[in-house]
């Protein structure tokens, strides 16, 4: 479904990325993990248009996107949960939603989505006139998740979803994320919190300083011994 | 002693200036909220409108309601043309830069207007009536003009809440690149911002030119008030901008009775000195 084939990128003089190859499977879960400063973000925004490659080839469904503008690959059916969850805080709960049914393809269906969103995520349903910037971080974070679904996505890219919650928010939001799995959504997620996402993931990329080291099923990573030292912490 | 009837009436007359003004200040807020940038030269946009209704409407006999339309789409396409000619190439630098080619914008605008249509104030005659009500008159042309700037604003509220380019409009200022994540172009997000900015000042200067008459320097006149009533309302804050307009219409309408039209003027701009004082950040900002 999505393919990145040598993938280098990076701002102005600095290189995030070095001949990154990554592919996700249409029904797949699949992680990316790494230390801070690896280019997990940076991968994030190369598959969302938001950085230009400077070399490689990237593929959605046959499709290159490397040169697309970012608003245009939304149109794909790629949508994009950024990190530090940049919901718009000053509109509502439920205009943040319907900014992210902002596609001509996904007004449409506008009233479909939002019912959707709202019977996975209950909270949001009861906030839907508060003021998005007053919601609590946990809440933050699934509005992210809900206006990314908003837009009918085939993929969605999900940028640290846990940075910056409490240790039980994390536990529900990981929760929420497998919700998001089961209703049939292709996910690719990038994440600090290892042990708990090679849980929830099929395969999983390891990152660092903007290669990938080393690549395989889930459950067969968390087995390794260098990542057990390095990144779970057993 | 004043009459008290005469200060019913120069209050009457405020509010119904004040509902122009918060048309003109609201226009320029929308701009300033979406794109942080103050267009120096909105009310010569304004006045070249007011020629444009004044020629359709004195020389080709246009009806002044076709005219007005005119005037609205005539806005519309000069807020794009100001956007893509003079800000989106100017969208990344230094603020000064923006301001200075806005400023620009003015003075050309004003120049050229005298080039072209001389000094000479214009005026459309219409034969509207005055109005006595419990021994007040009011010019008919006013009511008009104020009825026609609510209804505006009203549209441009529900346009701005419930529309997707309108909901658009005001998250584009918060997060620009989290809105392309959604899909959206902030570049088309931006010009249907300014031209709804553009055809905000098309209607001021519809409703504009059935009161006063245009030449050239109309702007110096109301330029100074559109953006004394925004910074007093807190820039991009469009209830202040309301609130603002009205006070504001009401100490020059009042105060141009009660002693003379400059007192008036004198009497709003010290008041607008104090209160940049006393609450920079605008009369509905909270208190620090």
């Amino acid at each position: 479904m999505l393919e990145l084939r040598g993938v280098t990128a990076g701002y102005g003089q600095f290189t995030a990325l070095w001949g990154v190859s990554l592919r996700v499977s249409a029904g797949e879960a699949v992680a990316v993990v790494g230390p801070n400063g690896a280019g997990k973000t940076t991968l994030m925004r190369v598959i969302s248009g938001l950085v230009s490659p400077r070399e490689g080839d990237l593929t959605f469904e046959g499709q290159s996107l490397a040169r697309l503008p970012a608003h245009e690959i939304v149109a794909h059916g790629i949508a994009h949960v950024p990190e530090g969850r940049r919901i718009f805080p000053m509109l509502t709960v439920a205009d943040n939603l319907k900014m992210g049914a902002f596609l001509r393809s996904a007004r449409r269906g506008y009233r479909d989505s939002l019912e959707r969103v709202y019977t996975l995520f209950p909270a949001l349903a009861e906030r839907q006139k508060q003021r998005a910037g007053s919601l609590s971080g946990g809440e933050q974070q699934m509005l992210a998740i809900g206006r990314a679904l908003m837009s009918r996505p085939k993929i969605i890219l999900l940028d640290e979803p846990s940075m910056g919650l409490a240790p039980v928010m994390v536990l529900r939001l990981f929760d929420l994320i497998r919700r998001v799995r089961e209703e049939g959504y292709t996910i690719l997620v990038v994440e600090q919190n290892v042990r708990q996402i090679l849980k929830l993931v099929d395969r999983a990329y390891l990152l660092e300083v903007g290669r990938i080291k080393m690549e395989g099923r889930a459950d067969e990573l968390s087995e390794q011994d260098f990542v057990r030292k390095a990144y779970v912490g057993l | 002693m004043i009459d008290p009837i005469f200060i019913a009436e120069a209050a009457l007359n405020g509010i119904l200036l004040g509902g122009v003004m918060a048309l003109l200040a609201l226009g320029l807020n929308l701009i300033f909220g979406v794109l942080d940038i103050v267009w120096i030269a909105y009310v010569e946009l304004v006045m070249l409108c007011m020629y444009l209704v004044y020629f359709l409407v004195t020389g080709y006999g246009w009806p002044i309601w076709l005219g007005g339309l005119a005037s609205v789409a005539f806005g519309a396409v000069l807020g794009v043309a100001v956007h893509l000619l003079i800000i989106s190439p100017l969208l990344n630098s230094a603020a000064i830069n923006q301001f200075l080619a806005t400023g620009g914008l003015l003075f050309f605008l004003q120049s050229f207007a005298t080039f072209l249509w001389t000094t000479d104030h214009r005026t459309v005659r219409l034969n509207l009536p005055i109005i006595e009500v419990a021994g007040m008159f009011l010019s008919f042309a006013r009511l008009i003009a104020f009825v026609v700037a609510i209804l505006a604003m009203i549209g441009l509220y529900l346009f701005l809440r419930h529309t997707f380019i309108g909901t658009a409009i005001r998250a584009v200022s918060q997060d620009r690149d989290a809105m392309r994540l959604m899909g959206a172009n902030p570049q088309r997000v931006y010009v249907v911002t300014s031209a709804v900015g553009g055809a905000m000042a098309g209607l001021a200067g519809a409703l504009l030119i059935i009161q006063y008459s245009v030449h050239p320097y109309f702007g110096a006149a109301f330029g100074p008030l559109t953006f004394m009533i925004c910074v007093l309302g807190g820039l991009g804050n469009m209830v202040g901008a309301v609130v603002a307009a009205v006070i504001m219409s009401e100490i020059i309408s009042v105060g141009g009775v009660m002693m003379s039209t400059e007192m008036g003027y004198v009497i709003a701009f010290v008041l607008f000195i104090v209160m940049m004082f006393a609450r920079p950040g605008g009369i509905l900002a909270k208190r620090e």
